[in-house]
């Protein structure tokens, strides 16, 4: 019963992006719709097989990769980091965590001026601001989880002499990890998108940048390509995290 | 009972949750003194709120009492004993992200245990609870005796001289509590432990224990200690024997009052039975 219900959901899923493509073509090959602004599915697809199999996206997804782990070796060890100092006191918990909340709720993308004016056009703006959104969702979670850690695990721990090494090991890190990895998931994901995004705002170079340039220079074919390949890698992207954070959590409290 | 006899000795122990001059302190515990004999097993049985757990938290060392003193084997207890005194707690106390036997081992880890005894220790104490074929099984994947099973294992592998039992089958339903209930009895008349078993249920207190401390309301104080001599392990027919209703009577006697004191405490009775018959006064 589970299996064959599992299999409609997907067809189903498959069939909403399949109409979606032949309206696409429907409007475009009729005529109806000026390439210009809207190209043919034909001629994205053959766009798309020819940056595929050339590896023309190349130079652009590896500075894009190169903003991205720079943004998220900062975010994610301090995001760890501080979230477990904060959680370690109530009052800062009491402090902080609201504090890392409201400031999660700002738009940050409104900092990108500032991180302009501090790190230039290029990358490292990308990075700051990837950064700094992918710091909040961490920070938080971390904070979450080893703030709620069930007293009752502590206490059993106590009772048999864990030392506080121990209880940090074998009780506080893997209580807290489901809800952390929950964080980094989020973190690395919203990391991604920000940078992605922030590219076609201002950038010299990069995946987003690329996107721009093309369709500043009119080539919407090529354009449209270059966005299914963003697409389908944050997808990937997306998929790779998610799955691990899935096996991670398999045997949540 | 000579003093040298006891295991556990508690002396005039109070205790206070908050501090003095606080609002909401609440003294939970008051001038309790009690010995427990080496191979006793002791029932504690109260009112919700009488301070019985909290007691047994001052017993293990994971609570300082605020006034008195508990010696463990003549030792006063100043922090957790866990080469003397083992737990087995109330709800799941086990780790979920381990499994069964990992659970054990790292207990054993925890209590300074090395090498490869630990496996062996860890599959014994499955072993004695009947749930060896369990061992690779992840807590989330076990019934809720199973789990306490498995807690009761945990701390048999520890091989500690004191017991220390908070409600352990106070989640459980009737039938399956019954079973565990004549298992533990028949097990630990084995391993002469000496135990401490706070419960809420009357039958189970007096089917286990051999003396039955009953608690007043809080702040609770020993109100009387009974004793039900009767050899150990407990048979299956004592639970229907007249000896044991008689005893479950009394202790009923003992704890009714008090704990219609405790719900007038909380509003949930408003007044003292019967309340149908003042209302047709009026």
């Amino acid at each position: 019963m589970k299996l064959p219900q599992k299999l409609v959901q997907r067809a189903v899923q498959v069939g909403f992006l399949l109409s979606l493509l032949l309206a696409w073509h429907l409007l475009t090959a009729t005529g109806m719709v000026n390439p210009l602004i809207l190209p043919t599915v034909p001629s994205v697809w053959k766009e798309f097989t020819l940056l595929v199999a050339s590896g023309s996206y190349w130079p652009h997804l590896r500075i894009t990769l190169y903003e991205y782990f720079v943004a998220i070796s900062i975010a994610i060890p301090s995001g760890l980091v501080i979230g477990y100092l904060v959680s370690r006191s109530r009052y800062a918990i009491r402090v902080f965590d609201p504090l890392f909340s409201s400031l999660y709720a700002v738009p940050l993308i409104i900092l990108l001026p500032v991180y302009i004016l501090y790190f230039g056009l290029g990358p490292g703006s990308k990075m700051a601001v990837g950064a700094t959104i992918g710091f909040f969702p961490v920070v938080l979670n971390t904070i979450a989880g080893f703030g709620t850690v069930d007293p009752l695990y502590v206490t059993a721990a106590r009772s048999m002499g864990a030392t506080g090494t121990q209880m940090f090991r074998h009780v506080m890190v893997p209580a807290a990890f489901p809800v952390v990895l929950t964080g980094m998931r989020i973190g690395l994901i919203l990391a991604f998108l920000s940078i992605l995004g922030t590219e076609t705002i201002v950038s010299l170079s990069g995946l987003g940048h690329q996107i721009v340039t093309l369709g500043e220079l009119l080539k919407t074919s090529a354009m449209f390509a270059y966005i299914a390949f963003a697409i389908i890698f944050s997808f990937l992207l997306n998929w790779v995290v998610s799955t691990a954070e899935a096996k991670g959590r398999r045997h949540a409290p | 009972m000579n003093s040298r006899d006891a295991a556990i000795k508690i002396t005039d122990v109070s205790h206070a949750f908050g501090t003095e001059g606080d609002q909401r302190r609440v003294v939970a515990l008051e001038h309790s003194t009690l010995d427990v004999a080496r191979g006793e097993l002791l029932s504690l049985i109260g009112p919700s709120g009488c301070g019985k757990s909290t007691l047994l938290n001052i017993i293990g060392g994971l609570l300082s009492a605020s006034h008195g003193a508990v010696t463990i084997n003549g030792q006063p207890v100043r922090g957790p004993l866990p080469k003397s005194v083992a737990y087995v707690f109330q709800e799941n106390a086990l780790f979920p992200w381990r499994t069964v036997i990992q659970n054990i081992e790292l207990a054993l880890t925890f209590q300074g245990a090395q090498g490869k005894d630990r496996s062996r220790d860890a599959y014994e104490a499955l072993e004695a609870v009947g749930l060896a074929d369990f061992a690779d099984h992840y807590p989330s994947q076990l019934s809720g005796g199973m789990k306490q099973r498995c807690q009761l294992a945990r701390a048999l592998s520890l091989k500690t001289d004191i017991l220390l039992m908070d409600e352990p089958f106070g989640a459980l339903d009737e039938q399956t509590r019954m079973v565990l209930g004549e298992d533990l009895s028949v097990l630990l008349a084995r391993t002469g432990k000496t135990i401490v078993f706070v419960t809420h249920s009357l039958s189970e207190a007096v089917f286990l224990a051999d003396r039955v401390a009953v608690f007043t309301a809080r702040p609770g104080r020993i109100k009387k200690v009974i004793s039900v001599d009767e050899a150990h392990p407990r048979q299956p027919d004592f639970m229907t024997s007249p000896k044991l209703s008689a005893l479950r009577n009394e202790l009923y006697e003992l704890l009714h009052d008090e704990i219609r004191k405790t719900m007038i405490g909380t509003g949930e009775v408003v007044e003292s039975t019967p309340a149908p018959a003042r209302r047709a006064h009026r």
